[in-house]
């Protein structure tokens, strides 16, 4: 049986021909059914400034946060779901999977091992989207500055909107980042997904250096 | 556990015995996991806590310790060896433990990745556990410069400053004995 699936498995991975509408034929590579690797584009904001300024207000007002604890500074989210902080008042909520958080909260240091599962989740987000580097360790590295294993500034590898400091930081320094982002939203000052955009070759320069087993496509949304 | 140690010494030579903190024997590298088995089998450690190494980069040696517990005695056993420390990209080698424990695999992948110290025989021993695909030397070894390694690799952010703790703490404390002295 075991057998059986790892041949259908190959089978699956072997290019097809299509043949399109025009009689044309093409060679499809199964991976391409998975993911795109096209590059990320620059989306400019809208020429209506009014509805910009809308657009942004809604962006703004419902904060969904991805569920992804990388360091120890993630303990800090569960107390906000809580009844004591209650972070829903202000339209947060969390979300278990990429495709449907907006804002991407760093839990703290960023190890080379999760630094690879932080990329493809914040290239899995649909834009826009914003990223909180939580604590000192994603700033300058925190206490760790020093280790063989974790990355100093995270905004060398994806870009960053707000930073809070602090080791750890309370739960209410949360809640303030997450006031400041919502005014940067609004204000159109949080382009980070433009700016991944336009420098995407310097940060996948940074990210390859550091990942050795780049094994997955350059881009994966 | 004078008793235990007693027994032990009738069938494997011993080179050190302490109890300052803890019970610790050491035993010779090729005794190592027969002792185990029969702490295991006839004395009633039956859990494995850790393995874990030390680098006495002085002494060119490798010390690994396996400590163990007996549910039924309520009381913890390490044992030492000492085994050759080489060279890297020479890895040292040692004999595996993953037949008496399953645990031990996890031990043993980490300290394979971690001090490249070779288990022969370990199921996934050349996986990678915690670095993925690491190049350098083993990051545990003393010879590999952490700092160096973190400033070349990791882009510092420039403007760090640090304090030496105790005179920082001596002048929140006592402020005023600083303008006495100077
Ligand atoms: S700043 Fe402190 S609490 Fe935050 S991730 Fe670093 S070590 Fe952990």
């Amino acid at each position: 049986m075991a057998k059986m699936n790892y041949k259908k498995r190959w089978a699956d991975l072997e290019k097809r021909i299509v043949v399109s509408p025009e009689g044309e034929e093409f060679e499809v590579d199964p991976m391409q059914d998975y993911f795109c690797d096209a590059k990320p584009r620059v989306h400019p904001p809208n020429k209506i400034a009014p509805l910009e300024k809308f657009a942004n207000w809604c962006r703004a007002e419902s904060i969904y946060i991805l569920g992804f604890g990388t360091g120890c500074g993630a303990i800090e989210m569960r107390p906000l779901s809580s009844a004591m902080y209650d972070a829903y008042r202000f339209g947060v909520n969390w979300r278990a999977t990429p495709r449907q958080a907006t804002v991407f909260v760093i839990g703290g240091y960023a190890s080379v091992k999760t630094m690879k599962r932080i990329v493809r989740s914040y290239e899995q987000m649909q834009g826009p989207k914003f990223v909180l580097g939580l604590c000192s360790c994603t700033i300058n590295g925190g206490m760790y500055w020093d280790s063989y294993n974790t990355v100093n500034r995270l905004d060398h590898y994806i870009p960053v909107d707000v930073y809070i400091t602090g080791c750890m930081p309370r739960p209410e320094a949360l809640l303030d980042a997450i006031d400041q982002l919502k005014k940067r939203i609004k204000s159109g000052r949080a382009e980070g997904q433009n700016k991944y955009a336009e420098n995407f070759e310097w940060y996948k320069a940074n990210q390859k250096k550091i990942i050795k087993n780049w094994d997955m496509p350059d881009y994966s949304w | 556990m004078e008793q235990i140690i007693e027994n032990i010494k009738k069938q494997f030579t011993l080179s050190d015995v302490t109890t300052a903190h803890g019970t610790y024997i050491t035993c010779e590298k090729k005794d190592t996991v027969s002792l185990l088995t029969y702490l295991k089998d006839v004395e009633g450690f039956k859990h494995l806590v850790l393995i874990t190494a030390v680098d006495w980069i002085e002494d060119n040696k490798f010390q690994l310790t396996y400590l163990l517990n007996s549910p039924k005695l309520k009381t913890e056993l390490g044992v030492r060896t000492f085994i050759e420390r080489s060279v890297w990209p020479e890895e040292s080698e040692m004999q595996s433990a993953h037949h008496l424990w399953p645990a031990a695999k996890t031990y043993q992948r980490e300290l394979h990745e971690m001090f490249g110290i070779d288990f022969p025989g370990s199921p996934e021993i050349n996986d990678p556990l915690i670095l993925e695909w690491w190049d350098d030397i083993p990051p545990y070894r003393r010879d590999f410069d952490t700092k160096k390694y973190s400033e070349e690799t990791y882009y510092p952010r420039e403007g760090r400053s640090t304090n030496d703790p105790s005179d920082y703490m001596k002048d929140q404390l006592y402020p005023r004995e600083g303008e006495k002295n100077a």
